[in-house]
């Protein structure tokens, strides 16, 4: 674990793994910029990971209005998960509770993928009966009366079955803020990628996690080789001045996204240097077991 | 390749079927048989050979030059391919096509895309009364693709229409859309008496307020409305209109409360 580095910062030679998941885009349309970026927030909150949340979901770009079927400004959000029929649930649960219910908002497809997934197919009996189908330039749309007037919504997305989740950075810092500018500086990067989203708070997750742990039930536990306060009394991966490690998730429509994603996330944090930020740039994996996608960082260096 | 011209050689004596000239029918057939193809409707037993000289091969792009009113059933039941007329058209233009195009370049006679269930049927003069309507017995019109009349339609436009979207730019005459099941009519240009007379579903979309409706409808308000914006630059990306028909938040009448209610008339405000 030593040799490659960049403007000085050390590069494990390891991989991150990643695995095969289910994907969807959607674009979410307001009446301006801030509701559309409110509708599109509360339908990706608490999807962070799909062990406690059912699903990974964030927003992959905003668009501008000139990029959007009704003209409006809107955002394209993506939704991973494990299963169609998980990925269906979400899909429905998370737009009639947060899309359908936020003012002047539309819903638009934004995947053409393998199988369709219903947006309006589901949501129209929310208009118990005064729904309106409307087919016209080979989309379908459903319309339902609401209080401000009508949620227009398209009838089905795509699904895709090559998207991959789990692509990851692990950034290792001498103290927690050089870890934290570096981890924004990498989410910035990464955030100009099409096709992938970084689903935890910010892009960051402070609390990276191991397979399993000792209580009965646990799935995931902390991750203490990367943990500094137990540098000393477990077999840690950390060195005598690392005081603060932060990760990057980042799932993709497509594995090659990923690999695009995590290869900006290093020129970020590489360009940053270790005076400001990272010392250090690692990759979590299972032993390359579990997962089909293995992302070796030697092979995405700037 | 080059298209299957058909040229006119005189104004037809009598009406003609072309029914059997559309692109499924004329597939491998040799030149000497589509010209022994029978057209005429009366005891003189016209032939394509009488009416038309041939050239070109390709069966995929049909092109008439020149039309005449007596041309009736152009592109019945056509699937796929395209049909060009440089002329009128006669009753019946475009029926039950389901997909491919059809350009009439002049006039359409009665029943254009009568009972269509796709593709394409653009007309760029008139067209006659029941346009996309059903014939005598039959329960719906169009059940589905898209009718563009540059010009003017005739009284019953869009009769019973199920399914699909006509476009209207110079105006309609009475009872357009009257007993829609679904389905899109625009228009621009007004419309005569009673447009959506009893229509149970569907919309009917103007340029400007109606006036002579029928009792049966109710103002229902002007909220914005997405699917006016996203119908409008629909018609714009597809050279349709010029303009936005509707704009973003039109007025809105519900009717025909006569029959089930649910249809809609919106219409553009400013």
């Amino acid at each position: 674990m030593q040799g490659l580095s960049v403007n000085g910062v050390a590069i494990d030679d390891t991989f991150a793994e990643a695995f095969g998941m289910r994907a969807t885009a959607i674009i979410i349309t307001g009446p301006n910029r801030k509701w559309a970026r409110q509708a599109a927030i509360t339908m990706t909150g608490f999807a962070t990971s799909v062990i406690g949340c059912g699903c990974e979901a964030a927003i992959d770009t905003e668009l501008p209005a000139s990029q959007t079927p009704d003209g409006r400004p809107g955002c394209r959000v993506m939704i991973f998960a494990m299963s169609t029929d998980g990925l269906q649930a979400q899909l429905q649960n998370r737009l009639g509770q947060c899309v359908l219910t936020s003012p002047g908002s539309a819903c638009f497809a934004a995947l053409k993928g393998v199988a369709d997934l219903k947006l309006g197919s589901a949501l129209r009996y929310f208009g118990d009966g005064w729904q309106v189908s409307k087919k016209f330039g080979g989309r379908h749309f459903w319309r339902v009366p609401v209080m401000d007037g009508e949620f227009l919504c398209e009838a089905t997305t795509g699904l895709t079955k090559d998207a991959v989740g789990g692509g990851n950075l692990l950034l290792v810092a001498s103290s927690n803020a050089k870890a934290l500018a570096a981890a924004e500086a990498a989410v910035a990067a990464i955030e100009e990628v099409p096709g992938v989203i970084m689903p935890f708070p910010g892009g960051i997750v402070r609390s990276g996690s191991k397979v399993g742990g000792k209580y009965k039930g646990m799935m995931a536990s902390t991750n203490d080789a990367f943990a500094p306060t137990l540098r000393g009394v477990v077999k840690s991966e950390l060195g005598p001045n690392d005081n603060a490690v932060l990760e990057i998730v980042i799932d993709g429509e497509t594995s090659d996204a990923v690999a695009a994603a995590m290869k900006a996330g290093i020129r970020a944090v590489t360009g940053l240097g270790p005076d400001k930020g990272a010392s250090r740039i690692t990759a979590g994996n299972y032993g390359g077991k579990l997962g089909k996608f293995h992302y070796h960082l030697k092979e995405l260096l700037p | 390749m080059k298209p299957l011209t058909f040229t006119l050689r005189e104004a037809p004596p009598e009406r003609l079927d072309l029914s059997p000239l559309t692109p499924e029918n004329l597939a491998d057939m040799p030149t000497r048989q589509i010209e022994n193809i029978r057209l005429g409707t009366s005891k003189r037993g016209l032939c394509v050979g009488d009416v038309f000289k041939l050239s070109g091969s390709d069966v995929t792009t049909i092109v008439f030059e020149g039309g005449s009113s007596r041309f009736d059933g152009l592109g019945t039941g056509m699937e796929d391919g395209s049909i060009r007329v440089i002329g009128d058209a006669g009753v019946q233009a475009g029926r039950k096509m389901s997909g491919g195009s059809l350009v009439v370049e002049g006039d359409v006679g009665l029943h254009a895309g009568s009972a269509m269930r796709g593709g394409r049927l653009e007309i760029h003069g008139d067209a006659g009364d029941h346009l996309g309507g059903p014939l005598a017995g039959e329960l719906a019109g169009m059940n589905g693709g898209l009718v563009i009349v540059r010009g003017r339609a005739g009284d019953h436009a869009a009769d019973r229409m199920r399914r699909g979207v006509v476009v209207v730019l110079k105006g309609c005459g009475d009872y357009a859309g009257a007993r829609m099941i679904a389905g899109t009519l625009a228009a621009t240009g007004g419309v005569g008496r009673l447009p959506g007379y009893l229509m149970r579903r569907g919309s009917i979309l103007l340029d400007r307020r109606p006036e002579n409706l029928s009792p049966g409808f109710v103002e229902c308000g002007a909220p914005d409305s997405v699917f006016a914006a996203v119908f409008d630059r629909h018609l714009l990306q597809e050279n349709i209109l010029k303009r936005p028909l509707l704009g973003n938040t039109p007025g809105r009448f519900g009717g025909d409360n006569a029959v089930a209610g649910t249809g809609e008339i919106l219409f553009r405000r400013d």
